[in-house]
Order: structure tokens, then sequence, then C-alpha cells
């Protein structure tokens, strides 16, 4: 038993950990996109002003 | 386009909510519907989740090869994209692999681990596609390092099939799957199929996250020519 529960533990946690950190990474990478384009739509408004 | 846009939005919400119910079917199959194997008792359990990650390491690895191909072929950056991010969970799920074998392993054969052909050959594909993860973090995102990460891609493919044969050709002591009752056919099929749902869904969330670091790039050298 203890060999079984170490089995699927380590697949259930490599899995999560996996995904959280895919997870991290694509939220902060959608914050610094969304930071980018204001920044660019504000130099473009600037620029047409 | 909006039609491609909205089906890939109803995929994504749809997809973690499939891949849960999925795997919770798989654990109750496996804890609650198969009955113990004869011979190895209930380690053997370990099976239903040790043999799709196999799968799965495999199809990623595929996946890396065919997107190679087509990059070196068309030079698309998509492609390229695709491969890189198959390559990674490929690793995931080889590692998988390579930690759930020993954990079978060693109450069964009585070591964690055995030169046998199978389980060394499993090993060097998990050292290849690891120096093409590593190739692809360190060597920077260049044209050269893609085209070259392409082929280590394409080559290192040909050692699923020799994966495959190994037990034929060395004879090893790695068991082969032949006959199974229903009961282990269905809970084999269901943990595939949740296996393949984790991995689809975790493809796509990598996928994505690589274009948004393309964009990222693309963002940042638009604001500086700006500048």
């Amino acid at each position: 038993m203890p060999y079984l529960f170490a089995a699927f533990s380590v697949v259930w946690i490599v899995i999560f950990l996996y995904a959280l950190s895919i997870s991290r990474r694509q939220q902060e990478l959608s914050r610094e996109v969304e930071t980018l384009r204001r920044m660019t739509e504000e130099k473009t408004n600037t620029e047409s002003s | 386009m909006k039609t491609v846009t909205t089906h890939s939005g109803l995929v994504d919400s749809f997809l973690p909510w499939l891949t849960c119910v999925a795997m919770l079917a798989a654990l109750a199959m496996v804890f609650l519907y198969v009955p113990n194997e004869r011979v190895q008792g209930e380690v053997q359990r370990i099976f239903y989740f040790h043999l799709p990650s196999a799968w799965m390491a495999f199809l990623g690895f595929f996946i890396v090869a065919g997107a190679s191909a087509a990059f070196l072929w068309q030079g698309k950056r998509s492609a390229d994209l695709l491969a890189r991010a198959a390559a990674e969970l490929g690793m995931v799920f080889c590692s998988l692999v390579l930690l759930t074998g020993p954990l079978w392993a060693r109450p069964i054969w009585g070591v964690w681990w055995t030169w046998d052909p199978r389980l060394t050959m499993t090993l060097v594909l998990w050292l290849i596609y690891a120096a093409y993860v590593l190739l692809r973090v360190f060597a920077g995102d260049t044209e050269t390092v893609a085209r070259y990460a392409a082929v280590l891609g394409i080559v290192g493919v040909i050692d699923i099939p020799l994966i495959y044969i190994s037990i034929r050709l060395w004879r090893g002591i790695h068991p082969k799957v032949e006959q199974m009752a229903p009961e282990m056919a269905w809970t084999l099929l269901v943990c595939t199929g949740a296996f393949v749902c984790v991995f689809t869904w975790l493809l796509r969330l990598r996928v994505r996250s690589l274009h948004l670091h393309d964009e990222i790039r693309a963002l940042r050298q638009h604001v500086v020519a700006a500048s």
C-alpha cells in the first residue's frame, strides 16, 4: 500500500505543480501584455495629439 | 476567425472541468472498480497511471517531431512553439514514468532500478528531450537554435520504436501487456482518456503562454521604437 500511495501522490503532485507553474506564468505574462499595450496606446495618443 | 476564437474559448473553459471529472472517474475505477491482480496484488494498480503516462510522453515526443518537421519545412513560428510546449509536457510525463516505475519495481522485483533494456531506453529518451528542453531554455530564442532543436526533436523520436522492440531484441524483465480482463481494459481506457484530457489542457496552456511571450517581445520592440 505505501508504494501505491506514493506512486499516485507523485503523479498528482507533479501534474498539479506543473499546471500551477504554467497558470502563474500565464497570469504574469497577461499582465505584462496589458501594461505594454497601454503604454503603446498612450504613445500613439500622445503622438496624434 | 470569430468562430475559431469562440470555439477555442469554449474548449478552454470546458477542458479543465472535463479533466477533473475524467481524473476522478479514473481514480474511482482504479481504487473501487478494478479487482486486484492475482500475482502482484494491489501494487499492480500503479500500472493504470504508469502506462498512460508513458503513452502521453510518447505522444508529446511525436508532436515534437511532427511540429519540428513542419517548422523545418515551412518555417512557421507556431510549429516551433508547439514543438517546444510538447517537449516540456513529454518530459513531465516521461518523468512520471521514471518515478512510478521504480515505485512499482521495488515491491515486485526487489530493486528500485535495473538496467533492463526498456528501462534504459526510456531513460535515454528522457535524457534526449532533457537536452532539447535545456537547449531551448539556455541557448537563446534564435532561428539557429530553433533549427538545431528541431533536428534533435526529430532524431530523438527514433528512440520510441526502440523502446517497444527492446523487449523482443534483448529479452528484458519488463512485463509486456498481452491479455487483460475486461475490467482491467476498461480501467486502462478510462485512465488513458483522463491523461489525454490532462495532456491536451496543459499543452494548450503552455502553447498560449509561449505565444504571450512572443507578443510581449513584439510590444517591447514597438515601445522602444516609438520612444
